[in-house]
């Protein structure tokens, strides 16, 4: 499976578990997609029929919301059965919306955020001791790293020069109630993580070529590596894009499941097949005039303080 | 009690290479020993406690058995969701360990007490709880500890603190017989957990001397609480007196009443500890004990008391 026929295979089993599971955060999932598309075709080291497999790279998604993008990839690796994706969220399901380690394939379960840069650095640094060549990777969002933990491990890591660790950072400039600038400003968030010693690449987070470039294995590397992954929350849905609404919303029944669907078969990878809905959908429910589209449901739209002024 | 517990760690660590130590920038005059014998067996983490916690499980997932180190409520409360996400819930095999459980900090204020650590510890799953009484206890909890599969809580007394028993019968889960009761009118059973030891110990002499059929037992584990001895001693005493160097909410008296509570027995229990306060005043670890009701005076006051009622 090539990279961008796993992106595609994400984004689509994303829509259809949020579709049935009323599930969270598909706009985060849409972000991170093409990285995992990445990660789990070119990048990294594993076998699915020897999950705990020693020489496996490691990989911790500390962004753990975004759990149904490693369930997604982990299954069409045939970790698990595709079919098992449905059960997302449901009763008596292995998938629940944060990522679990009662998975296989799972290294770490996540959903607080700020932990995982810590636990792969713990992972990087037991496995520099004991002279392991594989790699630990963790994808972190940037609404995180408000989290002082973060900055912790940031430190943490470039003092013992995890130089087999390597941090990637969805940096969609949206978390959960706001822009991420209009909540904590990073200012530079590229200099930030250079400041705390770290070697940093910045990507364009939907470019699969950058992504696999900047994620090769760099013998000669000292540092631990930050790849900042530019990257649009809600990629690949036009009108989830850029909206915090769809850090909440689910695609309903009716035009926003149709719609979605749509969107995505426009720019189906050949040969890819769609286990849901195979020939796409011929008649989709058109927009309503109402909709709840093109806003960006931010908080400082609607919340004006007196007390301070960001200007200057 | 702490540097046993470094002794013990380090003669451990000399012959299993899996064993890790992890300092939250603490052990100043306590831990170099350990790390001029083992450099590629110490990491000091600097001030970054949820770090240090998270860290100790990604290594623990790699397989080995990583000790936390900090003291009063840092390596604990301080990162508490690091130790119930990452550790506990991992079952990784992380053995934190607290310096200064109780008063042991005490003129240095309420932030280095830990007086809620037990409480809090034992409220989360897949985390055993280890209090030991003296050097001897914490000796042989270091070794508990590395034995027990996942997340170990290891609430040591200070330094010096010597010891109080010469040696013990010691197994996980069960409490530690420290004296029987001799035949008497008023029978009672003393239970502690912790460095307090010292001062139940001299309570129950008291009490020895007195006639008074008196039968103590320290608790070196917490969690997994010996209920067996609390279910025998519950229905062959009059009561049941626990004392611990913590608040009296949540903590060893808590659990020893969970378990009295659902058998049938005759013995009355009486918890004493930190009466659900923190502690404003300033003193050392003696002044503080004796001011909240734990020293060894005080102790003998209220079972006194009680027994007279």
């Amino acid at each position: 499976m090539t990279s961008k026929e796993l992106a595609w295979k994400i984004r689509r089993h994303a829509v259809e578990m949020t579709h049935l599971s009323g599930g969270s955060h598909i706009g985060a999932i849409l972000s991170v997609a093409d990285i995992i598309g990445v990660l789990y075709t070119d990048v990294m080291q594993f076998d699915a029929s020897n999950p705990k497999w020693d020489k496996r790279d490691r990989f911790i998604l500390s962004k753990g919301h975004a759990g149904a993008s490693i369930y997604a990839a982990l299954a069409e690796n045939e970790f698990f059965p595709v079919e098992e994706l449905k059960t997302h969220y449901q009763n008596g399901s292995r998938l629940s919306g944060h990522v679990s380690h009662h998975l296989p394939g799972i290294d770490f379960s996540t959903g607080s955020l700020g932990h995982g840069l810590s636990a792969a650095a713990g992972m990087a640094l037991g496995a520099k001791q004991d002279c392991k060549e594989h790699r630990v990777f963790v994808v972190l969002g940037d609404g995180e790293c408000d989290e002082g933990s973060v900055w912790e491990a940031a430190l943490f890591a470039n003092n013992f020069r995890l130089n087999n660790l390597v941090a990637i950072i969805d940096y969609n400039h949206m978390q959960s109630l706001d822009y991420c600038e209009n909540t904590l400003e990073f200012g530079n968030f590229a200099d930030k993580w250079r400041a705390f010693g770290w070697d940093v690449c910045e990507v364009d987070g939907h470019d699969h070529d950058a992504l696999r470039e900047a994620l090769s294995k760099n013998e000669n590397r000292t540092k631990p590596l930050a790849v900042i992954a530019h990257t649009i929350k809600g990629k690949g849905i036009s009108f989830m894009q850029e909206d915090i609404l769809w850090h909440y919303r689910f695609p309903h029944e009716g035009w926003e499941y149709d719609n979605a669907v749509c969107e995505l078969h426009a720019v189906k990878p050949d040969g890819v097949i769609d286990p849901y809905t195979p020939n796409g959908i011929s008649a989709p429910c058109p927009i309503p005039e109402d909709a709840d589209i093109k806003l960006k449901h931010i908080l400082t739209e609607t919340y004006h303080p007196t007390f301070f002024k960001k200007e200057g | 009690m702490r540097d046993t517990f470094v002794r013990a760690l380090i003669e451990e660590a000399k012959t299993n290479k899996s064993i890790e130590l992890i300092t939250g920038d603490l052990g100043f005059g306590v831990l170099k020993p350990y790390w001029e014998a083992l450099p590629n067996q110490f990491i000091n983490a600097g001030i970054a406690e949820q770090n240090m916690t998270s860290v100790a499980a990604g290594m623990a997932l790699e397989g080995k058995i990583v000790f936390t180190y900090s003291i009063g409520n840092f390596p604990t409360l301080r990162c508490l969701e690091q130790i119930r996400n990452d550790c506990a819930y991992h079952k990784a095999n992380v053995k934190i360990v607290c310096v200064g459980g109780g008063f042991v900090y005490g003129s240095l204020g309420m932030s280095h007490h830990a007086t809620e650590d037990i409480a809090i510890m034992r409220a989360l799953p897949d985390v055993t709880v280890f209090c030991p009484g003296d050097a001897t206890e914490a000796e042989e909890c270091v070794k508990a500890a590395i034995e027990t599969e996942g997340t170990c809580y290891i609430r040591l007394g200070r330094g010096g603190e010597g010891r109080v028993l010469e040696n013990v019968d010691f197994k996980i889960g069960k409490a530690v017989n420290i004296r029987k009761s001799k035949d008497a009118d008023v029978k009672i059973a003393v239970f502690s957990t912790g460095a307090v030891l010292r001062e139940v110990f001299g309570a129950c002499d008291h009490f020895e001397k007195q006639n008074i059929g008196v039968e103590q037992y320290s608790f070196p584990t917490v969690k997994p609480i010996d209920a067996q001895t609390i279910r025998e001693c519950a229905e062959k005493f009059d009561y049941i007196f626990t004392v611990e160097e913590h608040n009296i909410v949540g903590g060893f008296g808590s659990a020893v009443s969970e378990v009295m509570a659902e058998c049938n027995c005759k013995a009355r229990l009486v918890r004493l500890g930190i009466n659900d306060c923190y502690c404003t005043k300033v003193g050392n670890q003696s002044y503080l004990r004796e001011q909240y009701g734990i020293s060894e005076s005080k102790i003998i006051e209220r079972i006194t008391e009680v027994i007279s009622e």
